[in-house]
């Protein structure tokens, strides 16, 4: 199994949430979030006061997913995410060691 | 009841028929009217009409329900506006500040709520000091005020219930140490809040409601003449130069000026804007104490908001690019501080260009100020301390003699008619300086005492945890509360 955690436009949420339902990939966390990486930031003005806004905001979406479906669910997400321009986002895949579903004790794969 | 000279005047066209047939009379004999006043001036010099000689002329008229009404609910409309004010500046604010922003103008609901009947009242209106700058104590808690139902005329020539008035004014005394806040906030601790505004509430604000509207020093029936309609001198001046002064002496944010952060939440501004723009028609409108001659002040208002939200906006989409909607906030109370001072003495064209003009003026004060990095945090002096000295101002050169009825307003009208408009300007200039040195002074007083009873401002790392928990135990935005 891998996690893959994707920083994301937060406009696009939707679409990757439609691509992967589409893959029967049907549990996903959500949280919003601020970052900067290329994109630096952007320059708001109020009052004529200018602040740069270093952060900018991002949905940070979390799958886990079994081994055989990790390329078609990064597939889906890379072409419901890219714009081309810069801010695009990025994904990172990890390993996870295992998975226990709450509400009835049940571990791995069959949990997803 | 006192008030039987009060300046504040519009209700000029309380009974404006009348007095309009009556102008219309005089006009008709320019020449006997110039010599009569030659006359007066001869036998008085520049000595000012005497408040008694003046009230002769304003006939004592039993109360009117319908002016009587708009004074009620022109109470309420301003009482919305402090509210207004609070989501106006707590949108400014960060998350972690926001509730003892607010709490700083919303709690004063309550404080000069209770302070304005006991005593605050009977210091601006009372007449038993006897004295120009302030009222007396013989109105504490409205005794005599309205007579037993409350239903007794304020004066003659103001055919509206005294009680009215009373609660209309009270209104008035609770958003303007409010509009003071803004300028202090996110540093300034909330028990020296408490204690500042109690005290200038009681020997700044009352003073110069006595000076401006009780028949002071200050008004139509003072020694200086000057005009303000609903309170660019007593509302907007008075709490912009305290403003000003406090945040001098406070001192900045210890974040201010390397670590600023945007307004937290500015659907709150726009919120706050509208609120004060709604409460704006009775603070203006119904400082006509008409409801019949209300029209003109509360299309003034209006048309004055509009042109200085359009002019702020186009300013900065010239400028920057981009209009705003801080800047459309900002520009709509610049264009109402503006006309506060004018609204039931001007016309259309002086109203829009009043907000133009206001809207400017601000806009340019803001600017300097983020460039001289003054800690006025949310342009209480660049808003309403610049716009009021332009309103008031203005005032002077862009009054209609027409408006400005003799009875109602005797030594502005005599200065209008010996020296038209620009002896106006004159008097509202001295009306300016004199609010703007007796506020400074008695603001630095007030906070150079309280400073040494107690601490003005929260150490800094309250600061940094943020005033809602400190002086509030409370969070505006938990996340962990569902």
């Amino acid at each position: 199994m891998k996690m893959i955690t994707a920083m994301v436009r937060p406009s696009k949420v939707d679409a990757i949430k439609t691509a992967l339902v589409a893959l029967d990939i049907i549990g996903m966390t959500v949280t919003d979030s601020r970052g900067f990486g290329r994109q630096k930031g952007q320059v708001e003005r109020y009052r004529g006061t200018e602040f740069t806004v270093e952060f900018l905001p991002k949905a940070r979406i979390e799958i886990v997913v079994t081994d055989e479906k990790v390329d078609a669910a990064i597939a889906a997400i890379t072409e419901a995410a890219h714009t081309g321009e810069i801010g695009d986002g990025k994904l990172f895949v990890t390993p996870v060691e295992t998975v226990i579903r709450i509400r009835t004790g049940e571990t791995g794969e069959v949990t997803l | 009841m006192t008030l039987s000279s009060t300046g504040r005047g519009r209700s000029a066209e309380a009974t404006f028929d009348r007095f309009r047939s009556l102008a219309l009379a005089r006009l008709q004999d320019p020449q006997l009217r110039s010599a009569a006043f030659c006359l007066l001036a001869l036998g008085a010099g520049i000595v000012p009409l005497l408040a008694g000689s003046a009230k002769a002329a304003l006939a004592a008229a039993p109360t009117d329900g319908a002016d009587t009404l708009l004074m009620l609910v022109g109470s309420a409309m301003v009482l919305l506006m402090t509210p207004g004010l609070a989501f106006f500046y707590g949108g400014f604010t960060r998350s972690k500040n926001v509730l003892n922003c607010m709490m700083m103008s919303f709690f004063l609901m309550g404080l000069i709520g209770v302070l304005w009947v006991v005593v605050g009242y009977s210091l601006a209106f009372d007449a038993g000091f006897g004295s120009p700058f302030i009222g007396g104590l013989g109105s504490m808690f409205l005794h005599g005020v309205g007579g037993e139902l409350g239903d007794k005329a304020l004066a003659p020539g103001f055919p509206i219930s005294a009680t009215s008035f009373a609660l209309f004014q009270g209104m008035f005394a609770i958003i303007t140490p409010a509009l003071i806040s803004g300028a202090l906030v996110e540093r300034i601790s909330f028990k020296a809040w408490f204690w500042f505004c109690l005290i200038w509430s009681l020997l700044i604000y009352s003073p110069m409601a006595k000076m401006v509207w009780g028949g002071g020093f200050i008004g139509p029936f003072g020694s200086i003449g000057a005009i303000d309609f609903a309170g660019g001198t007593v509302v907007h001046i008075a709490s912009g130069v305290a403003a000003l002064v406090a945040a001098a002496i406070i001192g900045p944010r210890t974040t201010w000026p390397n670590s600023k952060r945007p307004p937290h939440n500015v659907p709150f501004i726009l919120l706050g804007a509208g609120l004060l723009w709604f409460g704006w028609f009775g603070f203006n409108g119904a400082s006509m104490f008409a409801s019949k001659t209300a029209g003109f002040p509360f299309l003034t208002t209006t048309t004055s908001a509009s042109a200085g939200l359009l002019t702020w906006c186009l300013i900065e989409w010239l400028k920057d690019g981009k209009p705003t909607a801080v800047g459309a906030a900002t520009g709509a109370v610049a264009g109402l501080v503006g006309i506060t001072p004018a609204a039931g003495f001007v016309y259309m064209e002086q109203s829009i260009l009043i907000g133009i003009l206001t809207a400017v003026a601000c806009f340019v004060a803001v600017r300097i100020k983020a460039a001289i990095q003054f800690d006025d945090s949310l342009d209480t002096f660049m808003v309403h301390g610049v716009g009021g000295t332009v309103g008031a101002l203005l005032t002077g050169i862009l009054a209609s003699k027409a408006l400005v009825p003799g009875d109602y307003f005797p030594l502005s009208a005599k200065i209008m008619e010996e020296s038209g408009n620009f002896g106006l300007f004159i008097a509202q200039l001295k009306a300016t300086l004199v609010t703007y040195g007796f506020v400074a002074l008695g603001t630095a007083i007030i906070l150079w005492v309280l400073g040494a009873l107690m601490p003005l401002r929260v150490s800094a790392e309250d600061e940094e945890r943020g005033l809602d928990f400190v002086a509030h135990g409370e969070e505006a935005y938990d996340p962990m509360t569902n």
